[in-house]
């Protein structure tokens, strides 16, 4: 029987995954925002399976928002990138540094 | 009510002139200083009268209260007697004449609304000195006088040689400052009061009476009087605190017939006078007060014989009268060293008013070796400076019953006689000091005046008639060769220049002031030393001794004729040296060149102490502010402080790279953080 905790640790390994991605990825932007996308769904498999495992839809719904959001942030990431990339030419991470001090 | 407009009205014309003069404009301030002093003097002589007649009583006119804090009680009071009713005369008379004939002589200058600003500032701290019930407020006109007297050396601060000779001035008299307050707090720690009469009340009864001072047990009085006297060796510029008083010549000549002629400079002998019952308890310190005038008296007219500058001449000349004063007040002749401050303060003020004339015809040029000749281009100047030469070598005559004699007759021997009849060694020796300043008084005096108005004119070699005369006419057919100040080879001639007779406003003051240096003297001498007279003028306001009086009537003839034979030699000396024999004092110098020199350099006194104090507290100064300031207060201070930024901005500067990732971890971490806490310690 497939319980709580698989989709616990399931959600877990993802977000872990998420997280490697973006501090070791040091080639592309593209796949930061993948990571990115990773780690929200991380969060949205805990959401679900807290709602199904207490019995409860306020979960479910939030799962729909945050995919929402996370539609809107792809579209809108993926638009600051390709204005960033036809002013630099490049998307490799680590080339954007204009924030040095 | 007379009293308070004497003292106050040149404030509130210093207050007005030197605040409001952009605004009223340069005439406006001139008319309400020299007003202000005007009408001072004008309430002063009736003041004096009243004295001389013995109408009046000495009296105390409080005006605020100003310190009351435990048993220290201190109030502005101004206080008159028969002593102040003479400095208040001198003072608001040689003022006033001082501030006219500054319309003339500062006729030039940009910034004459300062000039007169200071001027009554000046004159309001010495009237505030000379009125002073006790010693704080003295000390107040004290330092008041002090602050004029600098900034009217540096009033040309443009002259590097005026700012350093303003700070000269300034830190000498710090020295005498010193000792001054450290006697005033004597004073209070054993009479436990500072009004002047309270101690003058007191001190007979303390003769005796010892106090332990650095370490030793000393004469409390003797203690007193010698810290208060190091103050008047400061103010009047007694060896070895004189140095300042030459260099003091930088200011505008009215400053120097005003502060460093008549007024400020007697300010000490005026604090001798006033506190004479204190300084009569202690005899050592009577022979210190002695000695130290006697010396500067001799030093500074050897050293007044070989200037060139005629300015420097009169300041040792007023230097050296003033060692007369004290070693008067030293042998106890109070009254003689009054009287002498009274009729110095004419006769050496027309002397430097004279000087000034002389210098504004001959376009601020100073050097007497390029004078001469010009009693026929400037008669007037010429007159009155003869009447300033037979005042101050004191020519006169006395017959038995009266005698007929310039001020300085009349005021010089009464000194010189009083040193004789004091009989003490200390006295002995003034005398015998005083016989020979006399000489060399006639001497240095007459010599300026032969050197300045008589014999052939030798303005050519003068830079200053040189660029007068180019300036004013601009023909470049007028060179004369070599116009360097050189000593030995002064060209004669007048080089087609024509000195001409000062304005009325610069001739009037000196007619006047020759009027005081003929008559002062012969009107008032009973007054000041009568035996007769003078106790019921006085009337123990100042320690008079009759008996001196008494003594010098009743003294050997040689002693009485000594002053004016002494005069007539240094008068015949002059007269064969600069007149019959120009060349003489050239064969003099190289026949004794180390005399010459010694004397021409004042005696190394200003090399001494350049040697002994200026360099070793440069060096002082130098390892504080290198090894104290820059090497550790900066270092660990400021600087310090600066560098631990700059390092620690070097390594968040390393944190903040610009990389996302790098933030986001740091965003992981804190939260990783802060969720640790939240579970495991802030339970």
């Amino acid at each position: 029987m497939i319980g709580l905790a698989h989709y616990l640790t399931v959600a877990a390994i993802l977000f872990t995954i998420g997280v490697l991605g973006i501090f070791l990825n040091r080639r592309n932007v593209i796949l930061m925002l993948m990571a990115i996308e990773l780690i929200l769904l991380a969060v949205n498999i805990n959401l679900v399976a807290f709602s199904a495992y207490l019995g409860d839809l306020t979960g479910q719904v939030l799962a729909m928002f945050v995919l929402t959001v996370a539609a809107a942030e792809a579209a809108i990431g993926l638009a600051i990138l390709v204005i960033f990339f036809r002013r630099r030419g490049s998307i490799a991470v680590d080339d954007v540094n204009r924030m040095r001090g | 009510m007379a009293l308070k407009l004497i003292v106050f009205l040149p404030l509130l014309a210093a207050i007005i002139a030197g605040l409001g003069g952009r605004w009223i404009g340069k005439t406006a301030a001139k008319v309400v200083t020299t007003g202000s002093l005007f009408v001072g003097a004008v309430f002063s002589w009736p003041i004096f009268f009243q004295y001389i007649n013995g109408s009046a009583e000495p009296a105390v006119v409080p005006v605020l209260t100003w310190i009351h804090s435990g048993t220290l009680t201190v109030d502005w009071a101004l206080r008159v007697d028969s002593l102040t009713a003479v400095m208040l005369v001198v003072v608001t008379t040689v003022s006033s004449l001082v501030h006219l004939f500054s319309w003339g002589y500062m006729e030039e200058d940009p910034s004459q609304q300062r000039f007169f600003a200071y001027l009554s500032l000046f004159s309001f701290a010495m009237l505030m000195l000379v009125t002073a019930d006790s010693l704080v407020q003295m000390f107040f006109g004290w330092e008041g006088v002090g602050l004029a007297s600098y900034l009217l050396i540096g009033f040309w601060y443009h002259k590097p040689s005026a700012n350093a000779a303003a700070l000269k001035a300034f830190i000498v008299n710090r020295i005498g400052d010193f000792g001054f307050s450290l006697g005033i707090f004597g004073t209070f720690l054993v009479f436990g009061t500072v009004s002047i009469p309270a101690i003058l009340h007191a001190a007979p009864g303390m003769a005796g009476s010892t106090i332990g001072f650095a370490g030793m047990h000393v004469q409390t009085m003797t203690l007193l009087c010698l810290l208060l006297f190091v103050g008047a060796m400061g103010k009047s510029a007694q060896v070895p605190l004189h140095t300042w008083l030459p260099d003091a010549m930088e200011g505008p000549t009215p400053v120097s017939a005003l502060i460093h002629a008549a007024t400020m400079v007697t300010a000490g002998v005026f604090m001798v006078c006033r506190l004479s019952p204190m300084f009569q308890v202690s005899p050592t310190a009577m022979h210190v007060v002695t000695w130290v005038g006697a010396i500067t008296c001799f030093f500074a007219a050897t050293v007044g014989c070989a200037q060139n500058d005629i300015k420097r001449v009169i300041a040792y000349s007023t230097c050296s009268q003033l060692g007369y004063m004290f070693f008067a007040a030293g042998v106890g002749a109070y009254g003689a060293a009054m009287f002498h401050l009274f009729t110095h303060a004419f006769f050496k003020a027309l002397l430097f008013l004279g000087a000034g004339s002389v210098i504004h015809a001959m376009h601020h040029e100073q050097d007497m070796r390029f004078y001469g000749s010009l009693r026929k281009e400037i008669p007037i100047t010429f007159w009155v400076m003869v009447i300033g030469t037979l005042a101050i070598t004191g020519v006169g005559v006395e017959f038995p019953g009266g005698g007929l004699g310039f001020a300085g007759f009349w005021s010089k021997d009464a000194i010189i006689q009083s040193a004789w009849v004091s009989g003490s060694v200390a006295g002995t020796f003034a005398f015998w000091i005083g016989v020979i300043v006399a000489l060399m008084t006639s001497f240095y005096s007459w010599r300026l005046l032969f050197m300045t108005f008589f014999g052939p004119p030798r303005w050519a070699a003068s830079e200053h008639i040189q660029h007068a005369l180019h300036g004013e006419h601009d023909s470049p057919d007028e060179e004369h060769g070599d116009s360097a100040h050189d000593p030995h080879h002064v060209a004669t001639g007048s080089g087609g220049y024509h000195p001409h007779e000062s304005p009325l406003t610069i001739l009037v003051p000196i007619v006047l002031l020759a009027l005081g240096a003929l008559l002062a003297g012969q009107l008032f001498h009973g007054i000041f030393v009568g035996p007769e007279t003078a106790p019921s003028y006085w009337r123990g306001i100042i320690a008079f001794s009759r008996e001196i009086g008494e003594a010098i009537e009743s003294s050997a003839l040689w002693v009485k004729l000594s002053p004016t034979i002494a005069m007539l030699i240094g008068l015949w000396i002059a007269w064969n040296n600069y007149i019959r024999d120009p060349a003489a004092p050239g064969r003099f110098v190289a026949m004794f060149p180390a005399v010459y020199t010694f004397v021409a350099n004042k005696w190394y006194f200003d090399e001494l102490y350049h040697f002994v104090f200026v360099r070793p507290a440069l060096w002082l100064g130098r390892l504080f502010w290198k090894g104290g300031d820059e090497g550790t207060i900066d270092r660990f201070g400021p600087h310090g402080a600066a560098y631990a930024v700059g390092v620690g901005n070097r390594v968040t500067y390393r944190l903040q790279s610009g990389y996302l990732y790098s933030y986001a971890l740091v965003m992981l971490l804190g939260l990783i953080g802060a969720a640790s806490w939240a579970i495991w310690w802030a339970k």
